[in-house]
């Protein structure tokens, strides 16, 4: 506003002026006196419209200043809403007065859709079935995925066996050794499997499926019939293995106050790098995934020199150089399949127990031999009869795990390819020396 | 810094002239010129698309590695699995739905508006039905919202496992969504059969074929739960619920019931298969902890990271993550270049809002160095996010869900970074 009253207001101011000494100018030189005279009446107008427009901007630099005013008050009403959070966001109004929206639902609309069964066992629907027809309709329905035994095909779930495993390090949580409410099995299997077919299980089917799940579990025998009347009675093995959160009472209570920032540890190594598993997939165009190129990586250290620790650059990267004999496609083509074991198995330097024991050292290493690992009850016999991994046993463990060690923790179900198994055999020899 | 890792700088700064020299080749030195800028382009002569090309458009081409990404050897089958949002290659806090992760236990379904129905049944004074319109007459609230899936960051429990931002930390995504207040709905049907609130359940399911269903105690869907039928202006994807899907601020996301159908009021939780066999964690003892519902304070570098090398060699370097909290608002957020020696508070991009992500950033001057990138967020309980240390310290190495660990980035002397565990 006031840059645009000085545009105004100057060129009018400087006009005048000039005008004025030109006038002056004139007179001396002696022109006529009409000349003068039309001057100096040009003189007045300008004067004239000089003082109109100074009177002008006066008022205009009121208008401004009112406006400049105004504008403060505003600001100032706006910072003490802001101070006062007044602020007009707001949360939706409620209904206590209903808006009467919807309609109500009818009562075989609700027996429709209301299929839920509660862990005292209400909701459950009027029927019976034994474990021995449940093997049947188990077989038709769900053993695709579940495995005959419920021992579960591929990555779907294992629903039987892992008794006695849930403070191992590999827990196997099936329903036998980890759901705690019967309920929940019943429920799921009525409402939301077979996968791809749900909710097409009669309620008869159904009492039979979970009476042989029960079987499979050795829970109960081959002709024991569930049915809506004794299904309350049936209390799971891990009914009581469950608490509920208390991360408020024994983590949320440590974990509060101000953190460490400087010197918080003498020095820092690097324990763990993901490119020695190599899980990540490797789709994805231009942004794949980058491996850390460095072959020692750094020990950093305080910079206060109170600790005397003696930093050293700690690891390797896995040497990609193998022994000459080993064909290098065939150990690339091991990595590939390797993918499949990786969730659970570490290999190369540095490499630790994880789900599975560590694979280095494999091929002559005694079985059940890896310190740290709780093997398998068949794995700890083989340990003991001296056992000791040559290809040909790994080749005919990895085909068929469960048939080769009967009771192995170890869920995969096996490669079914020759090549497969001789590349991991070759990788694993590569990665692993 | 000691005398071998002094040695070892000597080759790193070698290393990053090498980088620094290829990155302004590009760009043209003091004295050549350069043609981009000298030379008349294409597009500066040609004419380009006209309106309408893309009715609904899609990211430029050059983007099109900005996309959601699948493990699939976590799962048995695609239709009942879990991608990761490529929250590496994003700024900002809001997740565009096209690219935020997607969990499905049977398939993401095609569900018409007119098709939808949402029954409210139980313990409540008049079981109702209401069709999608209905839902539009109720007033609504918009709110900004992290959705994490418990699982996010699981498969690093054991050890450093997946190399990338957008696979440890990527089941997550944050949205503006619009919807009505959940409490809303249930008033509409009454709660006076419910009698004392105190000790109820509201149990919420879905319309697709794993029906999945979790039980939510009354406390929380009287707070601050919606019945969401927009995210970021528009309507829900079908992966993320189309028409209708819930939003439990700060809970885990399983319970962000999709293709909500039906809210039963009841004395006690269902305890689902979703709240049982899953979603629960198991301690070493072999006893397990269930009803974990709150995402405890995480935060995250996503630049640099392992999909995100640094492209410039040494000198200015922004250091970029996302950090978040269902307890309520980030306070604030530390870095650390060193592995955790030394913290550094970092400039947040904007103040938290509650339950929603934030981003936060580190403009540092980077001497070119390798580095071991580190952050911890601060949320306004004062919590402050533990290390992997303490959580198996607390938990034992068994548990899946629930890993809200400070992660480690190691940036060697290239600026190529790689996902590891320190000491």
């Amino acid at each position: 506003m006031s840059k645009s009253l000085n545009q105004v207001f100057l060129p009018v101011i400087g006009g005048t002026a000039l005008a004025l000494s030109a006038a002056l100018l004139f007179a001396n030189m002696d022109y006529g006196q009409k000349k003068i005279g039309s001057l100096e009446k040009r003189v007045e107008q300008v004067s004239l419209q000089a003082e109109t427009a100074n009177k002008r901007a006066d008022e205009e630099a009121a208008v401004v200043s009112e406006l400049r005013d105004k504008i403060a008050e505003i600001q100032e009403a706006a910072a003490a809403r802001q101070a006062n959070a007044a602020d007009l966001t707001e949360v939706a109004p409620g209904n206590d007065g209903k808006l009467g929206l919807g309609r109500e639902a009818q009562p075989a609309e609700v027996a429709a859709w209301d299929v839920d069964v509660l862990p005292d066992g209400r909701g459950l629907p009027e029927g019976k079935g034994d474990a021995y027809w449940g093997e049947e309709v188990f077989a038709e329905k769900c053993a695709s995925c579940h495995g005959d035994f419920a021992e579960g095909v591929d990555n779907w779930p294992v629903l039987a066996g892992g008794f006695d495993t849930l403070g191992d390090k590999d827990p196997v949580k099936t329903v036998g050794s980890y759901w705690p409410y019967l309920s929940t099995v019943w429920d799921y299997v009525h409402r939301s499997m077979p996968f791809g077919e749900a909710q097409t299980l009669t309620a008869d089917e159904t009492y039979a499926i979970v009476a042989y799940i029960l079987y499979s579990n050795d829970l109960v025998d081959d002709d024991f019939e569930l049915s809506h009347e004794n299904f309350a009675e049936f209390e799971m093995y891990n009914r009581d293995g469950f608490v509920i959160d208390d991360r408020p009472e024994l983590e949320y209570a440590k974990w509060r106050g101000e953190p460490c920032m400087e010197n918080c540890k003498p020095s820092v190594e690097i324990t763990m790098r993901a490119t020695f598993l190599d899980v990540t997939p490797e789709d994805g165009g231009e942004s794949v995934m980058n491996h850390a190129t460095a072959d020692d990586t750094p020990t950093f250290v305080a910079a206060a020199p109170s600790t005397g620790t003696d930093a050293t650059a700690t690891e390797e990267a896995p040497s990609a150089a193998a022994s000459p004999s080993v064909d290098p496609a065939l150990v690339a083509a091991g990595e590939k399949v390797f993918k499949k074991c990786g969730a659970c198995h570490a290999v190369g330097v540095g490499a630790k127990n994880k789900s599975g024991p560590h694979l280095n050292d494999l091929i002559g290493r005694q079985m059940g031999s890896v310190e740290g690992y709780k093997y398998s009850k068949g794995f700890v016999a083989a340990n003991e009869e001296g056992r000791v991994w040559d290809e040909v046993a790994l080749a005919e463990f990895l085909a068929k795990p469960r048939s080769y060690m009967k009771g192995t923790k170890m869920a995969f179900s096996g490669l079914k390819k020759q090549n497969d198994l001789d590349a991991i055999a070759a990788y694993l020899k590569s990665v692993g020396e | 810094m000691d005398a071998k890792t002094r040695t070892s700088r000597r080759s790193f700064l070698k290393g990053s002239v090498a980088i620094a020299g290829a990155s302004v080749a590009g760009a043209a030195s003091a004295t050549e010129t350069d043609p981009l800028i000298t030379e008349i382009q294409d597009w500066a002569s040609i004419t380009g698309a006209g309106v309408d090309e893309t009715p609904y458009g899609m990211p430029i081409s050059f983007e099109k590695d900005v996309v959601r990404r699948n493990v699939e050897w976590l799962t048995a089958s695609p239709i009942s699995s879990i991608n990761f949002t490529p929250i590496h290659a994003l700024d900002g806090t809001i997740t565009p739905q096209g690219c935020a992760f997607e969990r499905h236990h049977s398939g993401a379904i095609e569900l018409r508006k007119e098709d939808y129905r949402l029954m409210i049944n139980g313990l409540v004074d008049k079981p109702l039905v209401f069709q999608y319109t209905d839902l539009e007459r109720f007033p609504r609230e918009n709110h900004v919202y992290f959705c994490e899936c418990a699982a996010n960051t699981g498969m690093e429990w054991a050890g450093a496992q997946l190399n990338g931002a957008q696979f440890t930390h990527g089941m997550i995504h944050n949205m503006e969504y619009t919807g009505v207040p959940l409490r809303t709905l249930l008033n509409e049907a009454g709660l006076g059969a419910a009698g004392d609130l105190k000790d109820k359940w509201v149990y919420v399911e879905g319309a697709d074929a794993s029906s999945n269903g979790r039980s939510i105690p009354m406390e929380k869907a009287l707070d601050d739960v919606l019945v969401a039928f927009k995210a970021n202006g528009e309507a829900l994807r079908m992966e993320h619920g189309y028409p209708v899907r819930l939003v439990v601020p700060g809970w885990e996301g399983n319970m962000w019931v999709k293709w909500l159908r039906r809210i039963e009021v009841s004395d006690m939780a269902v305890e689902s298969r979703e709240e049982t066999s899953k979603y629960t964690d198991v301690y070493e003892n072999g006893t397990a902890r269930k009803w974990t519902w709150v995402m405890d304070a995480k935060s995250v570098i996503t630049s640099p990271s392992p999909q995100m090398p640094i492209p410039h060699g040494k000198g200015p370097l922004v250091i970029s993550g996302l950090a978040w909290s269902g307890h309520g608002k980030i306070t604030r957020v530390d870095v650390s270049r060193d592995g955790g020696i030394t913290w550094q508070t970092a400039r947040l991009g904007r103040q938290g809002d509650t339950k929603a992500l934030t981003r936060f950033y580190l403009d540092i001057d980077w001497d070119g160095n390798p580095m071991l990138l580190q952050s911890r967020a601060m949320d306004e309980t004062g919590y402050v996010q533990p290390t992997k240390q303490q959580l198996r310290e607390m938990r034992g190495e068994n548990a899946v869900y629930h890993n809200n660990c400070i992660q480690t980035w190691f940036v060697d002397e290239n600026g190529v970074a790689e996902n590891v565990e320190v000491s």
